[in-house]
């Protein structure tokens, strides 16, 4: 599997388990969607650095070549699933009253 | 400018390091100001940040020894965990998920309106 299959399975289980999985979607709350607004831009500025000045580089084989920002496409499915698996856990150790304020 | 700061080969070192200030700086301000209590819940923003690192870091692991992506040693600190990850790769997986935590609780701390629905409630 090269990084394109990976990250598009990470995508879809992160989005599956969110809607599906847990008793609470964070895919259905604007706090959510307004929390990805604000780190998307930032996300794309941060993967313009690693890529731009080659900090991170990519195997061509491994990616499927279109780029945003200098970064690969992937890079927007791993970010997502990244997030919304961490908001999801933290809404959910809070659902079970872990630390809720 | 940075061009100039690059000279010096030693600085060219912190190049992914100064990503990881910049996104701690850029997220931590919210706890401070906002008062988004999530460095308090250290418990909670481990127990949710871990179990998905984690997995991510696995798929790092795969990546580096397949070859998928890799990193200029000029670039970096030139420190390794396992899996021949560097330690720049290993807080990413830290600040990164930290950051979108505190901007989920300073979103909902400047909307509290938007709690609505957290919880399931």
């Amino acid at each position: 599997m090269i990084y394109s299959d990976i990250a598009i399975a990470a995508f879809a289980v992160s989005v599956m388990a969110d809607l599906f999985l847990f008793k609470n979607s964070m895919l259905t709350r604007a706090a959510f969607w307004s929390s990805y607004a604000i780190i998307l831009p930032f996300q794309l500025l941060t993967n313009w650095w690693l890529t731009s000045r080659n900090i991170v580089m990519y195997s061509p084989d491994a990616i499927m070549g279109i780029r945003i920002c200098s970064a690969p496409i992937e890079d927007l499915l791993f970010g997502f699933a990244l997030i919304l698996s961490v908001m999801g856990m933290w809404e959910f150790w809070g659902r079970h009253g872990l630390q809720r304020n | 400018m940075w061009a100039g700061v690059c000279k010096n080969a030693n600085m060219k070192q912190w190049s992914y390091m100064a990503m990881l200030v910049f996104t701690l700086c850029g997220s931590g301000w919210l706890e401070i100001v906002l008062k988004t209590g999530v460095l308090r819940r250290f418990k909670r923003a481990t127990l949710s940040i871990a179990p998905i690192s984690i997995l991510f870091l696995i798929w790092d692991g795969y990546a580096v020894a397949r070859g998928h992506w890799f990193f200029d040693r000029a670039q970096i600190l030139g420190i390794y965990g396992p899996f021949s990850i560097p330690l720049e790769e290993y807080l990413f997986f830290f600040v990164v998920p930290l950051a979108a935590i505190l901007t989920l609780e300073g979103i909902t701390t400047v909307k509290p309106h938007w709690r609505k629905g957290e919880f399931g409630e």
